[in-house]
């Protein structure tokens, strides 16, 4: 089964299972909890069942494409069911299942794995999700979200897609991944991955990525200040990819890190305060179309 | 007639590490709820798998036992008035007994008649009180808890499903919404759903579903599974006892396989390549019989024998990858040099409020250098030492450790060799960090120690004067085991250093950098009562009596293995007739001197020879006694301090020290301080309860 395939597979088993099916967001991010998609939908009490392929960037995981196993960016498949069902484990074996891994021909596991963004204020409980040994999913349960308590709590599945492949493909490098028939991960990111890794490791501006850091994050306090939620979490998203980039080129010192990382926490709580206070304004319209679909 | 209950918990996979703990708690709980509730059993076996805690009691009777029971009441006149009828007192004690006055008779308490009724309670269903056993589930206690769903409560996982039965009767309750009944649930991919018929099924029914549910046997089937592969493949395998009751908690039904690597990954140190098997994979590494480590695997599956060919194969796959990473690590840490790594502590946070980790060092070097010092290391080591000290945390900075944080040191010393440091050297940034657990073994070489000492000062120095000082349980930052490293490192080298001395100056050092710390004197306190617990606690674990080791600790830790030395001289002659006479002597002083004001002697003030002769015999042991003190010679310096017992009795015998003359008073108490300062300075006598006898 090529990428392609796999993706519209689990595509199709969430959306079966009531997802809405979200397209990646247009800003750059480290993960997909990051998109407002999960960070943002997971607070409050609305619920919120979506499933969506997110590229994600980790600048100091560039290795020129020479690493058969690293990626300054791989694709992940995120699904959050909020509040998760009852039997959100037995959802997700199915799919497993969908993309064709037996489970009795195969040893699956459930092994504790907690996840924290203090960044983000954010913190799950869960699994990562073992096949025959390899990692191939995040399960986690949220718990706190930019500092709030995640209540009804959100369930969030993280397939790393590449790893899955290359056990579904049986092949050890990253690259000769197929996208599709024919087209393999190498012919499509080989040269994007050489080029962030010159970028991010020689070639980067740190003056201007600085000034960029600082730029967005007025710009988000400022509009953080109008109430404007969206806008202002995309300025913090950019704010974290700026500060990616100068860290993975090892150009922040100690104290700029600590203060860096603090101030974009404030950042993101009071964002998370304010959407949720904005959701209750609008009186939480996605709770009336739950309870009237019930009626 | 007795039958067995059972119930069971159903659960999403609990964390291995929280398994233990909660199984005891079940039993220890189920135990204590079944003497609350009066309910007659045999036995209580507890079961756990990574999705299910359950507990089955054999032979519980159908009900509690009927309780008879005599209750006393009012005295006789005041239950009945004037004219022998039952007042309100009586009235009102029979109702609230459940009884009616007829029921009334008289006994005599004490010489007075008092009102009585037998009372019978009859004992409640078996039945109906394990309804309420949702209790002992819901006590138990996780490391960590969440929620899920819309769902209130707080527990280690989401509860799935539950099973509650007296023989073959559903017990009903329900915990958030899930009730209880017979159904239960096999292995999660070999078993299904199935009903339990009755509580003494339990164990047989499961089995037959792919689920070992008893830890013991679990564990056993791994080992016995084991011990096999190793005597067919002629393997000695590293069967580390945590990895092992971790894996018995990651699985439901255990079958070993195992599988192998490409050699070429042997050039990795063999530490990094178990540690990463170990950790990562929860593999237990293989070795020749000949005790080398060889190029295979064994992991444990849960499930059956079907397919383990692709399991071990998939398996083989990513310990490749890891492995992969582990050799390039190896590789890229081996380029730049060590001063290059040492530049980039100045990045690494090693306590927001204390610095960096290059900071951290500069005060390692400090410390070094003095303690190099003043146990009188020479040139070349002092040398030595210092440099050790200088790259002691580089190793920090590799992708190996970054990677295996439990590796620090280990790295450090095979790194140091390949950049051609110093074979001791190299040997002291690995020994630096033992202990490395609680009771492990101390650096073996000098270097080593001086470094290791000086690490942890640093940390716990810098902790308390931050405000970071552990509480009961709450130790994060393992500071009581460093301060116990230094101890017993300082013991087994028999390094003369008073650890007060040691204390004051790092306490110095970070009081000179302006940190932003507490109170210094605060602080000096704090450090000092602490050290004086750990000192106390390695006392009492080497079973010396409380009285003593308080009664020396009271002149402070000093040369610990003097004061380790002090006490055991104190606890023979605390049963020794003949030391009698010296402490009672020695006692006295100490009592009376708390009275003096000043020490000042004036000769001329002396009015009798028996005082002068106590002043000269004083002064004649004062300073041989110091320096035996400060020698380490606890044994000679108590014999000297005993020559001034006779004088003291005499002193005593012949002497009002509370004279009339205000100046002959304080003359005399002033004699008495000077030698109590002595005798303190050994132990304080008074803190022991003396027991011997003629």
């Amino acid at each position: 089964m090529n990428i392609q395939e796999m993706i519209l597979t689990l595509q199709n088993h969430w959306s079966n299972q009531g997802c809405l099916l979200m397209q990646a967001y247009d800003t750059e991010k480290g993960a997909g909890t990051m998109s407002p998609m999960t960070l943002l939908r997971s607070l409050g009490p609305e619920p919120w069942n979506v499933a969506y392929v997110e590229p994600s960037r980790r600048p100091a995981d560039g290795r020129y494409g020479q690493n058969p196993n690293r990626l300054y960016q791989h694709h992940q498949f995120q699904v959050i069911m909020k509040p998760s069902p009852d039997n959100i484990q037995e959802l997700y074996l199915e799919s497993l299942e969908a993309l064709g891994i037996d489970p009795k021909k195969h040893d699956i596991r459930f092994v504790e794995d907690n996840w924290e963004n203090p960044t983000l204020g954010a913190a799950g409980l869960g699994w990562e999700v073992w096949l025959d040994g390899m990692e191939i999913t995040q399960f986690t349960y949220f718990q706190q979200i930019g500092g709030l308590e995640a209540r009804p709590v959100s369930a969030e599945i993280t397939y790393g897609l590449e790893r899955l492949a290359s056990y579904i493909q049986d092949k050890e490098n990253v690259f000769e991944l197929e996208w599709t028939d024919g087209v393999t991960v190498g012919d499509i990111f080989a040269q994007p991955e050489y080029e962030h890794s010159v970028y991010t490791f020689e070639a980067s501006d740190e003056k201007m990525l600085f000034d960029l850091f600082s730029t967005y994050e007025q710009e988000a306090q400022r509009i953080m200040e109008q109430g404007l939620v969206f806008p202002a979490y995309d300025y913090v998203l950019k704010c974290s990819h700026t500060f990616n980039l100068l860290d993975a080129k090892g150009v922040i010192s100690v104290t700029e890190r600590t203060g860096y990382i603090s101030r974009v926490r404030n950042l993101a709580r009071k964002i998370a305060k304010t959407y949720v206070e904005e959701r209750e304004r609008l009186g939480f319209p996605m709770l009336k179309e739950e309870e009237s679909n019930h009626e | 007639m007795s039958k067995s209950v059972l119930f069971e918990l159903g659960v999403e996979e609990l964390p291995a590490r929280f398994i233990d703990d909660a199984l005891a708690q079940l039993k220890a709980k189920t135990v204590q709820w079944m003497a609350d509730n009066r309910i007659p059993y045999t036995d209580i076996i507890g079961y756990a798998t990574p999705r299910r805690l359950a507990v089955k009691i054999t032979g519980v009777e159908e009900k509690q036992p009927d309780i008879e029971e005599e209750a006393k009441g009012p005295a006789k006149k005041i239950a009945l008035d004037e004219e022998g009828n039952w007042t309100k007192a009586a009235i009102g004690f029979s109702k609230g007994q459940g009884k009616d006055v007829d029921d009334i008779y008289f006994k005599e308490v004490k010489g007075t008649e008092y009102v009585h009724v037998n009372k019978f309670i009859e004992g409640e269903a078996t039945s109906q009180l394990l309804q309420n056993f949702r209790e002992v589930f819901l006590a138990l206690t996780f490391p960590k808890n969440m929620r899920w769903g819309s769902r209130d409560l707080r527990y280690a996982r989401p509860i799935r499903w539950m099973v509650g039965l007296f023989g073959d009767e559903v017990i009903p309750f329900s915990i958030e919404s899930v009730e209880t009944g017979k159904r239960t649930f096999g292995h999660r991919f070999l078993g299904e759903e199935i009903v339990i018929e009755e509580a003494d099924r339990y164990e047989d029914t499961l089995v037959d579903q792919y689920v070992i549910a008893s830890v013991d046997k679990r564990r056993t089937e791994i080992l016995n599974q084991l011990k096999q592969l190793e005597s067919e493949q002629g393997w000695k395998l590293i069967l580390d006892e945590e990895l092992l009751d971790e894996v018995t908690h990651l699985v439901e039904y255990p079958t070993v396989f195992s599988g192998s690597f490409s050699k070429e990954f042997l050039e990795v140190p063999e530490e990094a390549l178990i540690t990463s098997m170990k950790e990562h994979q929860r593999y237990f590494p293989v070795r020749s019989v000949q005790g080398d480590l060889i190029p295979y695997f064994v992991g444990v599956r849960n499930g059956d024998e079907q397919y383990l060919d692709v399991v071990a194969r998939g398996n083989e796959k990513v310990l490749k990858a890891r492995l992969k990473d582990a050799q390039f690590f190896y590789e890229e840490d081996q380029k730049g040099s060590i001063d290059g790594k040492l530049e980039k502590l100045s990045r690494m946070v090693y306590q927001e409020e204390l610095g960096t980790l290059a900071d951290k060092v500069q005060r390692i070097i400090a410390i070094t250098g003095k303690l190099s010092e003043w146990l009188g290391l020479d040139e070349e080591q002092q040398r030595k030492a210092k440099r050790a000290a200088e790259i002691c945390k580089f190793d920090l900075v590799t992708q190996m450790v970054d990677e295996f944080t439990e590796l620090q040191g280990v790295m450090g010393e095979k790194y140091a060799h390949i950049f051609g440091e110093d074979e001791e050297v190299a040997k002291a940034i690995n020994e630096h960090y033992m202990p490395r657990q609680a009771n492990g073994a101390v650096p073996s070489t000098t270097i080593g120690s001086i470094v290791s000492i000086a690490d942890k000062l640093d940390t716990i120095v810098g902790s308390v004067s931050i405000g970071i000082i552990p509480t009961g349980s709450q130790d994060p930052y393992g500071l009581r085991r460093q301060a116990l490293g230094i101890l017993q490192t300082l013991t087994a080298h028999g390094y003369s250093v008073p650890v007060e001395k040691l204390i004051d100056l790092v306490h110095q050092f970070y009081f000179e950098l302006d940190l932003p710390t507490r109170n210094e004197k605060e602080v000096r306190d704090d450090l000092h009562e602490f050290f004086r617990v750990r000192a106390a606690y390695l006392m009492r674990e080497e079973r010396m009596d409380p009285d003593i080791v308080e009664a020396v600790l009271n002149s402070g830790i000093g040369i610990f293995s003097t004061t380790k030395e002090k006490a055991s001289l104190l606890v023979e002659k605390r049963f020794d007739p003949t030391f009698k006479h010296v402490h009672e002597a020695l006692g006295r002083v100490l009592n009376l001197a708390e009275k003096a004001e000043s020490s000042n002697i004036d000769e001329s003030l002396f009015e009798n020879e028996k005082e002068r002769k106590l002043y000269e015999v004083y002064l004649s042991i004062h300073e041989p006694f110091i320096k035996e003190i400060q020698e380490g010679r606890p044994s000679s310096a108590l014999s000297t301090l005993s020559e001034l017992a006779g004088p003291i009795h005499e002193f005593f015998d012949t002497t009002m020290v509370m004279a009339e003359d205000e100046k002959v008073r304080h003359n005399r108490l002033g004699l008495l301080k000077l030698i109590a300062d002595d005798v303190y300075t050994f132990a304080d006598l008074n803190a022991i309860e003396w027991k011997q006898q003629f």
